[in-house]
Protein backbone atom coordinates (compact mmCIF):
# COMPACT_ATOMS: atom_id res chain seq x y z
CA UNK A 1 0.00 0.00 0.00
CA UNK A 2 2.87 2.35 0.81
CA UNK A 3 4.34 1.83 -2.65
CA UNK A 4 0.98 2.61 -4.27
CA UNK A 5 0.86 5.83 -2.24
CA UNK A 6 4.45 6.81 -3.11
CA UNK A 7 3.97 6.23 -6.82
CA UNK A 8 0.50 7.80 -7.04
CA UNK A 9 1.50 10.88 -5.04
CA UNK A 10 4.75 11.31 -6.99
CA UNK A 11 3.06 11.00 -10.38
CA UNK A 12 0.36 13.39 -9.17
CA UNK A 13 2.95 15.95 -8.02
CA UNK A 14 4.71 15.69 -11.38
CA UNK A 15 1.47 16.15 -13.31
CA UNK A 16 0.66 19.24 -11.22
CA UNK A 17 4.05 20.70 -12.19
CA UNK A 18 3.54 19.73 -15.84
CA UNK A 19 0.04 21.23 -15.92
CA UNK A 20 1.42 24.64 -14.98
CA UNK A 21 3.86 24.51 -17.89
CA UNK A 22 1.23 23.33 -20.37
CA UNK A 23 -1.57 25.89 -20.65
CA UNK A 24 -2.83 26.61 -24.19
CA UNK A 25 -0.98 29.46 -25.90
CA UNK A 26 -4.24 31.39 -26.44
CA UNK A 27 -4.62 31.55 -22.68
CA UNK A 28 -1.04 32.73 -22.16
CA UNK A 29 -1.47 35.48 -24.75
CA UNK A 30 -4.22 37.13 -22.75
CA UNK A 31 -2.92 40.21 -20.87
CA UNK A 32 -5.04 39.49 -17.79
CA UNK A 33 -3.62 35.95 -17.58
CA UNK A 34 -0.10 37.38 -17.90
CA UNK A 35 -0.75 39.84 -15.09
CA UNK A 36 -2.13 37.13 -12.81
CA UNK A 37 0.75 34.78 -13.71
CA UNK A 38 3.31 37.46 -12.86
CA UNK A 39 1.67 38.10 -9.48
CA UNK A 40 1.11 34.45 -8.45
CA UNK A 41 4.73 33.70 -7.41
CA UNK A 42 4.87 37.02 -5.53
CA UNK A 43 1.75 36.14 -3.52
CA UNK A 44 2.77 32.53 -2.85
CA UNK A 45 6.39 33.28 -1.95
CA UNK A 46 5.37 36.21 0.27
CA UNK A 47 2.98 33.81 2.01
CA UNK A 48 5.86 31.34 2.44
CA UNK A 49 7.99 34.11 3.95
CA UNK A 50 5.23 35.00 6.42
CA UNK A 51 4.51 31.39 7.38
CA UNK A 52 8.23 30.58 7.64
CA UNK A 53 8.70 33.55 9.96
CA UNK A 54 5.68 33.26 12.25
CA UNK A 55 4.16 29.77 12.03
CA UNK A 56 5.18 26.91 14.26
CA UNK A 57 3.20 23.69 14.08
CA UNK A 58 -0.12 25.35 13.27
CA UNK A 59 0.32 28.19 15.73
CA UNK A 60 1.61 31.74 15.36
CA UNK A 61 4.67 32.51 17.45
CA UNK A 62 7.28 35.20 17.80
CA UNK A 63 10.67 33.61 18.27
CA UNK A 64 14.28 34.05 17.15
CA UNK A 65 13.27 33.55 13.50
CA UNK A 66 11.49 36.92 13.53
CA UNK A 67 14.75 38.61 14.55
CA UNK A 68 16.59 36.72 11.81
CA UNK A 69 14.15 37.82 9.12
CA UNK A 70 14.14 41.39 10.49
CA UNK A 71 17.93 41.40 10.21
CA UNK A 72 17.57 40.14 6.64
CA UNK A 73 15.27 43.09 5.86
CA UNK A 74 17.92 45.49 7.19
CA UNK A 75 20.54 43.76 5.03
CA UNK A 76 18.25 44.05 1.99
CA UNK A 77 17.66 47.75 2.65
CA UNK A 78 21.45 48.16 2.73
CA UNK A 79 21.54 46.38 -0.67
CA UNK A 80 23.50 43.43 0.64
CA UNK A 81 23.98 40.53 -1.78
CA UNK A 82 21.82 37.41 -1.45
CA UNK A 83 24.41 35.28 0.36
CA UNK A 84 25.05 38.02 2.92
CA UNK A 85 21.29 38.34 3.54
CA UNK A 86 20.79 34.66 4.30
CA UNK A 87 23.95 34.40 6.43
CA UNK A 88 22.84 37.47 8.43
CA UNK A 89 19.43 35.82 9.00
CA UNK A 90 20.95 32.52 10.12
CA UNK A 91 23.59 34.14 12.34
CA UNK A 92 21.10 36.49 14.03
CA UNK A 93 18.70 33.65 14.81
CA UNK A 94 21.43 31.26 15.96
CA UNK A 95 23.12 33.84 18.19
CA UNK A 96 19.81 34.89 19.72
CA UNK A 97 18.99 31.24 20.50
CA UNK A 98 22.44 30.70 22.00
CA UNK A 99 22.17 33.64 24.41
CA UNK A 100 18.54 33.20 25.45
CA UNK B 1 27.41 43.43 -15.23
CA UNK B 2 28.34 41.33 -18.24
CA UNK B 3 26.96 37.86 -18.87
CA UNK B 4 29.90 35.91 -17.30
CA UNK B 5 29.59 37.95 -14.08
CA UNK B 6 25.79 37.61 -14.13
CA UNK B 7 26.11 33.86 -14.58
CA UNK B 8 28.62 33.60 -11.74
CA UNK B 9 26.26 35.59 -9.52
CA UNK B 10 23.38 33.21 -10.32
CA UNK B 11 25.59 30.21 -9.52
CA UNK B 12 26.64 31.76 -6.20
CA UNK B 13 23.04 32.40 -5.16
CA UNK B 14 22.00 28.89 -6.22
CA UNK B 15 24.86 27.38 -4.20
CA UNK B 16 23.66 29.34 -1.16
CA UNK B 17 20.19 27.85 -1.55
CA UNK B 18 21.63 24.40 -2.16
CA UNK B 19 23.65 24.62 1.06
CA UNK B 20 20.63 25.01 3.32
CA UNK B 21 18.36 22.85 1.16
CA UNK B 22 20.92 20.06 1.49
CA UNK B 23 20.82 20.39 5.27
CA UNK B 24 17.02 20.16 5.20
CA UNK B 25 17.28 17.15 2.90
CA UNK B 26 19.50 15.32 5.41
CA UNK B 27 17.08 16.16 8.19
CA UNK B 28 14.05 15.05 6.16
CA UNK B 29 15.74 11.79 5.14
CA UNK B 30 16.35 10.95 8.79
CA UNK B 31 12.76 11.85 9.72
CA UNK B 32 11.40 9.74 6.84
CA UNK B 33 13.17 6.63 8.08
CA UNK B 34 12.15 7.37 11.67
CA UNK B 35 8.55 7.66 10.39
CA UNK B 36 8.63 4.13 9.02
CA UNK B 37 9.75 4.51 5.40
CA UNK B 38 12.60 2.37 4.12
CA UNK B 39 15.77 3.95 2.72
CA UNK B 40 14.71 2.99 -0.81
CA UNK B 41 11.25 4.51 -0.34
CA UNK B 42 12.79 7.70 1.07
CA UNK B 43 15.16 8.01 -1.89
CA UNK B 44 12.46 7.27 -4.45
CA UNK B 45 10.28 9.94 -2.88
CA UNK B 46 13.04 12.53 -3.34
CA UNK B 47 13.77 11.43 -6.90
CA UNK B 48 10.21 11.13 -8.13
CA UNK B 49 8.30 13.65 -6.04
CA UNK B 50 11.17 16.15 -5.69
CA UNK B 51 9.18 18.76 -3.83
CA UNK B 52 10.16 19.49 -0.25
CA UNK B 53 6.76 20.65 0.99
CA UNK B 54 4.94 17.67 -0.56
CA UNK B 55 7.48 15.23 0.85
CA UNK B 56 7.14 16.75 4.32
CA UNK B 57 3.36 16.35 4.04
CA UNK B 58 3.63 12.74 2.85
CA UNK B 59 6.09 11.75 5.57
CA UNK B 60 4.03 13.65 8.15
CA UNK B 61 0.91 11.58 7.45
CA UNK B 62 2.87 8.30 7.50
CA UNK B 63 4.73 9.32 10.66
CA UNK B 64 1.46 10.23 12.41
CA UNK B 65 0.24 6.68 11.76
CA UNK B 66 -2.21 7.68 9.04
CA UNK B 67 -2.98 5.28 6.21
CA UNK B 68 -0.64 5.47 3.24
CA UNK B 69 -3.53 6.35 0.95
CA UNK B 70 -4.49 9.28 3.20
CA UNK B 71 -1.06 10.74 2.44
CA UNK B 72 -1.94 11.16 -1.24
CA UNK B 73 -4.43 14.06 -1.05
CA UNK B 74 -2.32 15.86 1.57
CA UNK B 75 0.70 15.60 -0.69
CA UNK B 76 -1.09 16.73 -3.84
CA UNK B 77 -2.59 19.73 -2.05
CA UNK B 78 0.94 20.96 -1.35
CA UNK B 79 1.89 20.35 -4.97
CA UNK B 80 -0.74 22.70 -6.36
CA UNK B 81 1.40 25.75 -5.82
CA UNK B 82 3.90 24.36 -8.33
CA UNK B 83 1.12 24.53 -10.95
CA UNK B 84 0.77 28.25 -10.23
CA UNK B 85 4.54 28.77 -10.53
CA UNK B 86 4.47 26.95 -13.85
CA UNK B 87 2.05 29.41 -15.41
CA UNK B 88 4.63 32.13 -14.72
CA UNK B 89 7.69 30.08 -15.60
CA UNK B 90 6.42 28.87 -18.99
CA UNK B 91 6.47 32.46 -20.19
CA UNK B 92 10.22 32.82 -19.71
CA UNK B 93 11.53 29.29 -20.22
CA UNK B 94 10.71 29.01 -23.91
CA UNK B 95 10.58 25.20 -23.70
CA UNK B 96 8.62 22.93 -26.01
CA UNK B 97 7.92 19.24 -26.48
CA UNK B 98 10.12 16.89 -24.53
CA UNK B 99 11.97 19.67 -22.73
CA UNK B 100 8.70 20.72 -21.07
CA UNK B 101 8.52 17.24 -19.55
CA UNK B 102 12.07 17.65 -18.17
CA UNK B 103 11.59 21.24 -17.02
CA UNK B 104 8.42 20.26 -15.12
CA UNK B 105 10.36 18.22 -12.56
CA UNK B 106 12.38 21.34 -11.64
CA UNK B 107 9.35 23.57 -10.94
CA UNK B 108 9.78 24.42 -7.24
CA UNK B 109 9.49 27.28 -4.77
CA UNK B 110 13.23 27.86 -5.16
CA UNK B 111 13.42 27.87 -8.95
CA UNK B 112 10.35 30.12 -9.19
CA UNK B 113 11.93 32.52 -6.71
CA UNK B 114 15.28 32.54 -8.54
CA UNK B 115 13.47 33.34 -11.80
CA UNK B 116 11.28 36.15 -10.51
CA UNK B 117 14.31 37.72 -8.81
CA UNK B 118 15.64 38.51 -12.30
CA UNK B 119 14.47 40.58 -15.28
CA UNK B 120 16.53 39.38 -18.21
CA UNK B 121 15.17 36.28 -19.97
CA UNK B 122 18.59 34.71 -20.49
CA UNK B 123 19.39 35.11 -16.79
CA UNK B 124 15.97 33.75 -15.84
CA UNK B 125 16.43 30.62 -17.94
CA UNK B 126 19.93 30.03 -16.64
CA UNK B 127 18.74 30.58 -13.05
CA UNK B 128 15.92 28.06 -13.54
CA UNK B 129 18.04 25.27 -14.99
CA UNK B 130 21.12 25.78 -12.82
CA UNK B 131 19.13 26.02 -9.58
CA UNK B 132 16.82 23.16 -10.56
CA UNK B 133 19.53 20.67 -11.49
CA UNK B 134 21.80 21.65 -8.57
CA UNK B 135 18.95 21.30 -6.06
CA UNK B 136 17.93 17.97 -7.58
CA UNK B 137 21.43 16.59 -6.98
CA UNK B 138 21.90 18.10 -3.53
CA UNK B 139 18.39 17.22 -2.34
CA UNK B 140 18.69 13.59 -3.39
CA UNK B 141 22.18 13.15 -1.96
CA UNK B 142 21.03 14.89 1.24
CA UNK B 143 17.91 12.79 1.81
CA UNK B 144 19.85 9.60 1.07
CA UNK B 145 22.58 10.59 3.55
CA UNK B 146 19.92 11.38 6.16
CA UNK B 147 18.09 8.12 5.50
CA UNK B 148 21.28 6.07 5.79
CA UNK B 149 22.45 8.07 8.82
CA UNK B 150 19.42 6.77 10.68
CA UNK B 151 18.56 8.79 13.77
CA UNK B 152 17.91 12.48 13.17
CA UNK B 153 21.23 14.14 12.41
CA UNK B 154 21.50 17.64 13.74
CA UNK B 155 18.70 20.09 14.23
CA UNK B 156 18.17 22.58 11.42
CA UNK B 157 16.99 25.11 14.00
CA UNK B 158 20.34 25.01 15.79
CA UNK B 159 22.15 27.03 13.13
CA UNK B 160 19.25 29.35 12.47
CA UNK B 161 18.51 27.52 9.22
CA UNK B 162 14.78 27.78 9.86
CA UNK B 163 15.15 31.57 9.53
CA UNK B 164 17.13 31.21 6.31
CA UNK B 165 14.17 29.87 4.34
CA UNK B 166 11.91 32.93 4.79
CA UNK B 167 14.94 35.26 4.52
CA UNK B 168 16.00 33.69 1.21
CA UNK B 169 12.54 33.88 -0.36
CA UNK B 170 12.18 37.46 0.86
CA UNK B 171 15.53 38.38 -0.71
CA UNK B 172 14.47 36.82 -4.01
CA UNK B 173 11.07 38.55 -4.24
CA UNK B 174 12.59 41.83 -3.02
CA UNK B 175 13.41 43.18 -6.53
CA UNK B 176 9.75 42.63 -7.54
CA UNK B 177 8.44 44.77 -4.68
CA UNK B 178 9.36 47.97 -6.49
CA UNK B 179 5.86 48.46 -7.93
CA UNK B 180 2.76 49.16 -5.89
CA UNK B 181 0.63 46.26 -7.17
CA UNK B 182 3.28 43.63 -6.39
CA UNK B 183 3.85 45.14 -2.97
CA UNK B 184 0.13 45.01 -2.20
CA UNK B 185 -0.11 41.43 -3.46
CA UNK B 186 2.89 40.39 -1.33
CA UNK B 187 1.46 42.02 1.80
CA UNK B 188 -2.02 40.66 1.05
CA UNK B 189 -0.71 37.14 0.43
CA UNK B 190 1.35 37.23 3.62
CA UNK B 191 -1.62 38.46 5.70
CA UNK B 192 -4.03 35.86 4.28
CA UNK B 193 -1.56 33.07 5.02
CA UNK B 194 -0.80 34.28 8.55
CA UNK B 195 -4.50 34.63 9.35
CA UNK B 196 -5.22 31.08 8.22
CA UNK B 197 -2.25 29.36 9.91
CA UNK B 198 -4.13 28.62 13.17
CA UNK B 199 -7.27 27.52 11.29
CA UNK B 200 -6.14 25.26 8.47
CA UNK B 201 -3.69 22.37 7.98
CA UNK B 202 -0.11 23.22 6.90
CA UNK B 203 0.29 24.22 3.26
CA UNK B 204 -3.24 25.47 2.71
CA UNK B 205 -2.59 28.95 4.18
CA UNK B 206 0.16 29.49 1.58
CA UNK B 207 -2.09 28.24 -1.21
CA UNK B 208 -4.82 30.60 -0.03
CA UNK B 209 -2.57 33.51 -1.02
CA UNK B 210 -3.05 32.64 -4.71
CA UNK B 211 -6.53 34.25 -4.99
CA UNK B 212 -4.94 37.54 -3.88
CA UNK B 213 -2.80 37.47 -7.04
CA UNK B 214 -5.79 36.51 -9.19
CA UNK B 215 -7.96 39.33 -7.86
CA UNK B 216 -5.16 41.90 -8.16
CA UNK B 217 -4.26 40.75 -11.67
CA UNK B 218 -7.83 40.95 -12.95
CA UNK B 219 -8.57 44.18 -11.14
CA UNK B 220 -5.96 46.25 -12.94
CA UNK B 221 -7.56 46.70 -16.32
CA UNK B 222 -5.34 49.53 -17.58
CA UNK B 223 -2.63 48.69 -20.16
CA UNK B 224 0.47 46.93 -18.88
CA UNK B 225 3.03 49.35 -17.56
CA UNK B 226 6.75 49.04 -18.17
CA UNK B 227 7.35 47.00 -15.03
Amino acid sequence: MIWVAIITASVGCYLLKLAGLSPPQTLLDRPDVQRVAALLPVALLAALVAVGTFADDGRLTIDARVAGVAAAVVALLLRAPFLVVIVVAAATTAILRAVT
Amino acid sequence: MGWPEERASIRRDALGIAAYAGAFGVSLGAIAVASGLTVIQTCLLSLAMFSGASQVAFIGVIGAGGSALAAIPATLLLGIRNTFYGIRLVQVLGVRGRRVAVAAQFVLDETAAMVIARDDEREQRYAFWFTGVLLFVVWNVGTMAGALGGSAIGDTAAFGLDAVVPAAFLALIWPRLDDATSRLVAIGGALVAITLVPLLPPGIPVLAAAPVAVVAGLWRREPRSAT
